[in-house]
């Protein structure tokens, strides 16, 4: 492969690839993301290379293993271009049907396609799909065209043509107005505008500046930035060569997470393709711009995600934030002015500079532009990645797109931003997603986690879920995150396992207080967040927890007990069996009773109960009803009697 | 794990100081943990006080300075699968192995470690063995998992 050197070089190269590319061909494309590839995807293909062989049809059909198309509920996911045919949850066991059937007798195989909930009708298209339906996939859409691992495929959706038009067609600062004018504001957390941010770096002194990519994407339940580091990794490539061009950087790294090795995998690869073909390295297009690309991968450490945590990590220290006196962006990476943005922001940046200004501020609220990609997972029907423009209404998100609540279940809440963020009751659910609106709410976007609540999660229990997380991981250099969490966690402990007096609650207030006052970094000042939201919309729940010992949700296990209903337990065994600590006394036509002694409350015998009889029930805050009488407990069946 | 070995990780990455965390993620990649051996051999190289290296090694989640066992559970309690019950996943598994999160059986057999988030919600609650994932954990199917591995 020569190096393309200028911009119609590139032009004549990507006519040449699409030139080859024959529109009509079919193509299976197949979801290899990380998640699909944990649901079966790799077998899947394997399937489909030994079958597309057997059936003597090598060179008439393509396949194609992309990245996340973003709906994991229903992985693994085919798309058979150029029809669009979708199909979900694909075994090996399916493949040969979908060869013989859709490619070669252009039928569409009834029992693979999504069958829509509400009326019950089968669908064919994916752009037809509810899920997909009320999403604007613009950074994310590319994810199911293309093969990560090739820059063809990149560069035949049009890749590159952003840093070919502003390497040469625009100036340095012409690109950073751009930019500003768009209003980018950073997608890994705290809402930045980026622009910004570059300009604080452009305008810094010296000769040595660094652009880095955050891709230590550590919220829990969060996977976007994952998944287009994964699925698109030029995309993050060509933004970043752009940001080092307007901010005049000759050198960028990329900060991921070790737990990433996919996308450790693909970017090493993207920079190696970019650098064969001449969009890293010298004289870039022959525009005279230098830069280069390192991979740094993270070792595990949450704080690690926060800028001056990060900096220091790349300079191969622990990762322990500094005090803000002086930004980042004027003094990082080795004192150095440094650009820090996160994967989804640098994803953007092409988008920006291609389309310009006005098409990104088209979409979205009046202070968050663009769209948002959301990990939408938890109590909800379609987990899964899910884009939509700034101002989308959460009912939207959670009913429309993620189809509600599974198992007919009441909605309770959805918790937005990770530890840092807050929990949003359903009284707000009108609410339009955006930095400022959500903040308004006791919230945060952070880096764009959703999580959705149902009746049978219990709040106070996600408040010291995530201070559990935050007290493992703050660094322990500043006293109000180090020492006060631990306290505040104790006593969220001592309230979700039943020892919580009077007075708690109103000490967590204060403990909180100190926390946002006085902690080092976002991580200390925010880490109350959780709790001051629960309390907040559900002050019920925690008065409840801590009064009367009993979790409303009934989740709690301490607080709870499992009971077998004699008037409705069949004596069918089932539960019986399947107690792994041989708790239920009872056997066949003698009514089952759960011997609390004994019972380890691992909740086996509530799922296994067969739904006609639900015999086995929860109970908290009131004592377990005493045992029936001997006399009463065996069953006469009546067809037996007869 | 041998000297050779290390070094050539050393080498890999020019021997810069700014390196070390790279270097040690690869050992511990390469031999599951890191012995006492390997971190002098990483500071002597790297020319960093032994102490930084120790700082490194217990600061980030990523390295174990105690052998592993033969087979690596992970937990998945990312806030999808608390949610939908990892906790009691989580608990029936330390039932079984006898091992809390952080500590290997004695036979070495089983090490136990929650995780904070694998990315695969939509398989919640998630329990990996050996980089196998295993979703939509429940209690009652621990055991028949871990039967498996011996």
């Amino acid at each position: 492969m020569a190096q393309i050197n200028t911009p119609a070089e590139l032009e004549e190269f990507r006519k040449g690839i699409l030139s080859k590319r024959d529109p009509d061909k079919p193509c299976v494309t197949l979801c290899s993301g990380s998640a699909c590839n944990a649901s079966g995807s790799t077998d899947v293909a394997a399937a489909l290379f030994e079958e597309i062989e057997k059936q003597g049809l090598g060179a008439a059909v393509d396949i194609r293993r992309t990245g996340c198309h973003g709906f994991c509920e229903r992985g693994p996911i085919i798309v058979i271009h150029p029809e669009e045919i979708c199909y979900f949850n694909i075994e090996p066991k399916d493949v040969s049907e979908i060869i013989s059937e859709t490619i070669k007798g252009h039928k569409v195989v009834e029992h693979l396609l999504y069958t829509d909930p509400a009326t019950n009708e089968k669908i064919v298209h994916e752009s037809e799909i509810p899920f997909y339906k009320y999403q604007e996939r613009i950074v994310f859409g590319s994810n199911s065209k293309i093969d990560p691992k090739s820059i063809d495929d990149y560069l035949a959706i049009g890749g590159y043509s952003a840093l070919a038009k502003a390497l040469t067609g625009m100036s340095a600062e012409q690109v950073l107005q751009e930019v500003k004018k768009a209003n980018l504001r950073g997608r890994g957390g705290g809402g930045f505008p980026a622009g910004t941010k570059w300009e604080g770096s452009r305008n810094a002194g010296g000769e040595i500046k660094y652009v880095i990519v955050n891709a230590d994407e550590g919220d829990p339940g969060a996977y976007m930035d994952r998944s287009v580091l994964e699925g698109n990794p030029h995309s993050v490539l060509e933004g970043l060569t752009i940001g080092a061009y307007a901010v005049g950087a000759h050198e960028g790294y990329i900060y991921v997470r070790q737990e990433y090795p996919l996308a450790v995998e693909n970017v090493n690869m993207a920079i190696r393709k970019a650098e064969e073909y001449g969009f890293l390295g010298k004289n870039i297009l022959g525009s005279g711009f230098d830069f280069i690309v390192k991979v740094h991968q993270g070792a595990g450490a949450f704080v690690c995600g926060e800028s001056t945590a990060l900096m220091t990590a790349l300079e191969g220290r622990a990762g322990e934030p500094r005090p803000k006196y002086v930004r980042s962006n004027v003094v990082g990476l080795w004192g150095r002015p440094s650009v820090l943005n996160n994967v989804e922001t640098w994803a953007n940046v092409p988008l920006i500079i291609n389309n310009g200004a006005d098409w990104f501020t088209k979409l979205g609220t009046e202070s968050s532009k663009g769209t948002k990609i959301f990990s939408l997972v938890g109590k909800i029907t379609n987990t899964g990645l899910v884009e939509v423009p700034m101002g989308t209404p959460l009912r939207d998100i959670i009913f429309k797109i993620g189809g509600g609540i599974p198992g007919g279940k009441k909605f309770k809440a959805v918790q937005t931003g990770g530890p840092s963020g807050g929990c949003i009751p359903e009284e707000l659910l009108d609410l339009p997603v955006g930095f400022d609106e959500l903040t308004r709410a006791g919230s945060m976007m952070g880096s764009g986690g959703m999580i959705v609540m149902d009746e049978d999660t219990c709040m106070p229990d996600v408040a010291r879920y995530f201070l559990d997380f935050l007290t493992d991981e703050s660094c322990g250099k500043c006293v109000p995150c180090r020492e006060g969490m631990r306290q505040m966690l104790k006593i969220l402990t001592d309230i979700t396992q039943g020892r919580g007096k009077e007075g708690d609650i109103e000490l967590l207030e204060q403990l909180a207080e100190t926390a946002q006052e006085a902690a080092l970094c976002a991580l200390g000042k925010s880490s109350p967040n959780p709790f001051l939201s629960t309390l907040k919309y559900f002050r019920d729940e925690y008065e409840a927890h801590v009064k009367e010992k009993r979790c409303p949700a009934l989740s709690c296990k301490e607080l709870i007990n499992y009971y077998i209903d004699p008037s409705k337990c069949n004596a069918c065994t089932t539960c019986a069996r399947k107690c792994p600590a041989e708790a239920i006394i009872g056997g066949k036509n003698l009514i089952h009773m759960i011997d609390q002694e004994k019972c380890t409350k691992c909740g086996t015998c509530f799922e296994a109960c067969p739904p006609k009889f639900r015999a086995v029930t929860k109970i908290s805050g009131v004592p377990v009803p005493p045992p029936i009488p001997e006399e009463a407990r065996t069953i006469v069946r009546e067809s037996k009697q007869k | 794990m041998d000297k050779d070995r290390i070094d050539r990780i050393i080498d890999k990455h020019h021997c810069e100081a700014s390196s070390l965390i790279q270097v040690l993620l690869e050992i511990q990649s390469e031999n599951h943990w890191l012995p006492k051996e390997a971190l002098e051999r990483v500071a002597d190289k790297l020319q960093v006080p032994l102490t930084r290296v120790q700082h490194i090694a217990t600061f980030y989640k990523a390295f174990s300075l105690v052998p592993k066992g033969r087979h690596e559970i992970h937990i998945c309690v990312g806030t999808a699968c608390h949610v939908r019950g990892a906790t009691r996943v989580l608990d029936t598994v330390q039932d079984l192995t006898g091992i809390r999160p952080g500590e290997t059986d004695l036979d070495l057999k089983f090490s136990l470690q929650t995780v904070n988030c694998l990315g695969c919600c939509a398989l919640g609650p998630v329990m990996e063995v050996d980089g196998k994932t295993h979703g939509k954990m429940a209690p009652s199917k621990t055991a028949e998992i871990l039967k498996n591995y011996e």
